[in-house]
């Protein structure tokens, strides 16, 4: 025993005040495997992650590496011992190139020979067949080659175990792919790997073993071979789920939106959306597809308010009739016609939450202007946090902790929760159960198919093409800022959305 | 495996405000220890002696106990006017420039309107246009940060200078007597302008003014919409856009509040205190309040507690200068290592420290 794992946990706990995070866990990760870690949000992966790497020391329990027993007290420890951790939020200077990024902080002679660490960098990069450019500074990067610089940067340090926290949780389908390339790559040469993710499909295509934790506690750990979505998500729920997603026929839809001849620009007088044409309807929920970057942002955020529009009409109708031209409107009085934006940026904290705030204050962002007086009001939000806590079973300890300390999905929870309870009149959400494990995203299908039975017109941006099409009544198609085609939910294929996504004209049924 | 380190850090999930009280304490306590033992080593004093000069010079004569407290009065206006614009994370150096302006407005409404007006109505003029001095002079960097995102806190100290110089350039005019290159006592025959007794005491109003601000922006922060606006703020300028909160407005807001109170602090002063001006009417203190302010946590009547120990040691420090005939850098010295132990305090309420178990 021993000799075949690289890393090894026994019985380990930790806690935080009085919340029990890891309730006595053990873990194996063989060499030259690739482990998958499976948990419902808050289930304490995380900090079981973040004990290994030394961000935490265990109050409980016991740690072998190569079956020896250690004692990991920072990150600088497990880089001795040749773990690596990839965070969700990544750790980088901005302003310095991947190269100097990647070397930061290492030890070394006073003198800098920075083109023979490159060299050595370069080496390992073709190795495994990275895709970045040392010599690019990280503000260019793209939130995958950011991430590329981060599995760099440990390997260099010479992990063989690296830990990878939700990586494709920021990643488009094709980029996730290369990643599981170089996984596989690094796997075959000796490396052990643990990655966590929420989507099913990715551990069934990628890991050898599953590990599952459920309210701190560990479950089991199966051979994928045996393995498949359905058996993985009861043993993570504990319960059977069901994984079917609803699609009720829209009910009288009225126009509710119409977007003309929409163009904006960015900073740099590029053009983020072209010529775009668009028909929102109340009840009936429209996708958006596309490849990451073709506008999506820029589309919600114009009708929102957030983006400058450089020509074109936003048309919005309300229940009885009137009409207004948001592109004339700024956000704030768009918010108050009934237009909410529930853009799950990605970082989740700093865009649609408060991290200092508690649950409470977080309710309030959308609605502390509410009411007469200069005066707040918490009665309401304090009852609208208590119910979406108990509706999307968000775990923390009560709703006056600081948001900052729950899981990330659960803060995702609390954010998508808190937009859906607006009541609006068009309900646009942007990848609303990124991060949020699949029972929980399930429930936000529900919700947002509650929101189209009450006449709301809901716009969603999802990445993931086969719950779209289970969803959606109508989907959009982005693709370089032009609506490629828009086609009907029901009828449409996987196939035919990815060619619209890389097609410059118009086409597709309406 | 590498040693072990003997201690260990971790930070603290929460913490009941018992034990952080304690924890003050005891850095108080600690610190006071470590100053008997400087003020030995230095001059081979009884550390007694110099703490019992210390308690006799903030609080041992009636006369003393009232200096003590309008010290404590101005430094905690000027950190209650601070505290909105920390909390927004608009870093304000500029208090002391806020200060003298709004001190120099007064100044100008005593000498200029001294004879011309009823005394209650040339308060309220004073009052109003120090306020309004304050306010100019906070909001020239808000403007400038929300439109063209200039870095407040290097604006904000430059204004400092050039408030000096418009004081500097004021006494040419008010020299009282000439060629003295002072203000003097404004209306010191006639006591125009100077903040009346209230319930017969000589700083009452001072008092009375400071505590009414303690209370309201107690209040302003914690339970007003404008103060939920602040902290949203503060915390990501997105966020709040993204809520529709509009960043520019609050930011020039909050910024002419703490600038108006801070010109307020400029009339306790000059009204109040001082009846006179001078660039050192302000005297650091715009800077001592941002400590205050921080360590506070906001929360203004907590800052009424820690500006009273500020002062009380800065009172005490006076004396020992003048009884033992020491430089009056000692008093400084003191402060400095106080301020060293509560600011490290801040250390053990945030991280627990404990020693490394096998
Ligand atoms: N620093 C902290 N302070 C207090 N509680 C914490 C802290 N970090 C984590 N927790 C709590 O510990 C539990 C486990 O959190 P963890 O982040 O490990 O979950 P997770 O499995 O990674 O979830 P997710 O899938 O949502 O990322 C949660 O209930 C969380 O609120
Ligand atoms: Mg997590």
């Amino acid at each position: 025993m021993g000799e075949n794992y690289a890393l090894e946990l026994k019985q380990i706990t930790k806690r935080f005040g009085s919340v029990l995070a890891n309730d006595h866990v053990d873990l194996t990760l063989k060499k030259s495997e690739i482990l998958a870690i499976l948990g419902e949000n808050g289930s304490g992966k995380t900090t079981l992650m973040n004990m290994i790497y030394g961000i935490y020391y265990p109050d409980e329990g016991h740690i072998l590496v190569d079956g020896k027993e250690v004692s990991i007290r920072s990150p600088k420890d497990s880089h001795h011992l040749g773990i690596g951790m990839v965070h969700q939020h990544f750790k980088l200077v901005d302003v310095l190139t991947a190269a100097e990024n990647i070397i930061l902080g290492l030890p070394g002679k006073t003198m800098l020979n920075m083109k023979k660490v490159t060299a050595e960098i370069q080496a390992l990069v073709n190795k495994y067949g990275f895709d970045i450019d040392l010599s690019q500074k990280i503000y260019e990067m793209s939130v995958s080659q950011k991430q590329t610089v981060e599995i760099v940067k440990m390997l260099y340090r010479g992990a063989r175990i690296l830990i990878l926290d939700e990586p494709t949780a920021v990643l488009t389908p094709q980029e996730a792919d290369r990643l599981f390339d170089i996984l596989r790559n690094m796997r075959d040469d000796g490396c052990s790997i643990i990655i966590i993710t929420h989507k099913l499909q990715e551990v069934l295509a990628l890991s050898d073993r599953v590990a599952i934790l459920r309210k701190g506690r560990y479950i089991d750990t199966v051979e994928t071979a045996k393995a498949n979505v359905q058996s993985l998500s009861e043993m993570m729920v504990g319960a059977k789920v069901d994984l079917d997603i609803d699609r009720p026929e829209p009910v009288s839809p009225q126009k509710r939106l119409e977007i003309k001849g929409l163009t904006c620009r960015d900073k740099e007088g590029i053009k983020t959306l072209d010529d775009v044409d668009l028909v929102v309807n109340s009840g009936e929920i429209l996708g958006i597809a596309g490849i990451s970057g073709s506008g999506q942002k820029e589309l919600l955020e114009a009708v929102a308010g957030l983006q400058a529009a450089e020509s074109g009409t936003i048309l919005f109708t309300d229940a009885d009739g009137n009409q207004k031209d948001l592109a004339k409107m700024d956000s704030v009085e768009i918010q108050e016609l009934g237009v909410s934006l529930a853009f799950v940026p990605e970082d989740r904290i700093g865009m649609g939450l408060v991290g200092d705030m508690d649950m409470t204050d977080n309710m309030m962002l959308r609605s502390y202007h509410n009411g007469k007086g200069g005066l707040l009001d918490r009665r309401g939000p304090r009852q609208l946090a208590t119910t979406i806590k108990d509706q999307l079973e968000i775990m923390t300890p009560s709703i006056s902790s600081p948001v900052r300390q729950m899981s990330g999905g659960n803060v995702q929870k609390v954010l998508v929760g808190r937009e859906i309870a607006q009541n609006p009149k068009i309900l646009m959400v942007a990848y609303p159960t990124r991060g949020i494990d699949i029972n929980s995203s399930h429930t936000i299908y529900k919700l947002l198919n509650e929101q189209k039975k009450h006449g709301v017109a809901v716009i969603c941006v999802i990445e993931d093409l086969d719950v779209l099409l289970a969803l959606c009544d109508r989907i959009a198609v982005l693709c370089g800022g032009k609506i490629s085609g828009v086609v009907n939910g029901r009828s449409a294929t996987k196939e035919g959305i990815g060619l619209l996504m890389t097609k410059h004209e118009k086409g597709g049924e309406q | 495996m590498k040693k072990e380190p003997f201690l260990k850090m971790s930070r603290r999930e929460k913490i009941s405000w018992q034990k952080r009280l304690m924890i003050r304490i005891a850095a108080l306590l600690l610190s006071l220890l470590v100053c008997a033992g400087v003020i030995f080593l230095l001059v081979r004093m009884n550390p007694f002696d110099v703490y019992k000069a210390i308690w006799d010079g903030a609080l041992g004569s009636e006369r003393r106990i009232w200096i003590t407290i309008r010290d404590t009065m101005i430094l905690l206006c000027i950190a209650i006017g601070l505290a909105p614009a920390f909390k927004m994370r608009f870093w304000n150096i500029g208090a002391e420039g806020q200060i003298l302006v709004g001190g120099a407005c007064a100044a100008a409404a005593m000498i200029y309107a001294g004879d011309k007006m009823p005394p209650v109505l040339l308060l309220v003029v004073m009052f109003v246009c120090s306020a309004l001095g304050g306010m100019v002079w906070g909001m020239i960097p808000a403007v400038f940060k929300a439109y063209w995102n200039t870095n407040e806190t290097l604006f904000t100290l430059m204004l400092n200078y050039v408030a000096m110089q418009i004081v500097t350039f004021c006494i040419v005019f008010w020299e009282n007597p000439k060629g003295s290159n002072t203000v003097g006592i404004i209306n010191q025959s006639t006591q125009a302008g100077w903040l009346p007794e209230l319930f017969g005491q000589k700083y009452g109003w001072n008092v009375l003014i400071v505590l009414v601000f303690t209370v309201v922006m107690f209040i302003y922060l914690k339970y007003s919409k404008h103060g939920y606006e602040i902290s949203v703020v503060g915390e990501s300028e997105n966020t709040a856009r993204y809520a529709g909160i509009r960043v520019r407005k609050v930011i020039i807001r909050t910024m002419a509040i703490s600038g108006a109170i801070c010109g307020i602090a400029g009339f306790v002063i000059v009204s109040g205190a001082s009846h006179t001006i001078s660039t050192a009417t302000a005297d650091g203190r715009g800077f001592t309040a941002i400590i205050v302010a921080w360590l506070s946590k906001f929360n203004t009547f907590i800052m009424l507690a820690v500006s009273f120990g500020i002062v009380f040691m800065q009172q005490g420090a006076v004396q020992i200068a003048t009884q033992y005939g020491l430089n009056e850098n000692a008093s400084d010295v003191i402060l400095g290592i106080i301020l060293f132990f509560l600011i490290g305090a801040e250390f053990f309420i945030n991280y627990k420290v404990e020693r490394a178990k096998k």
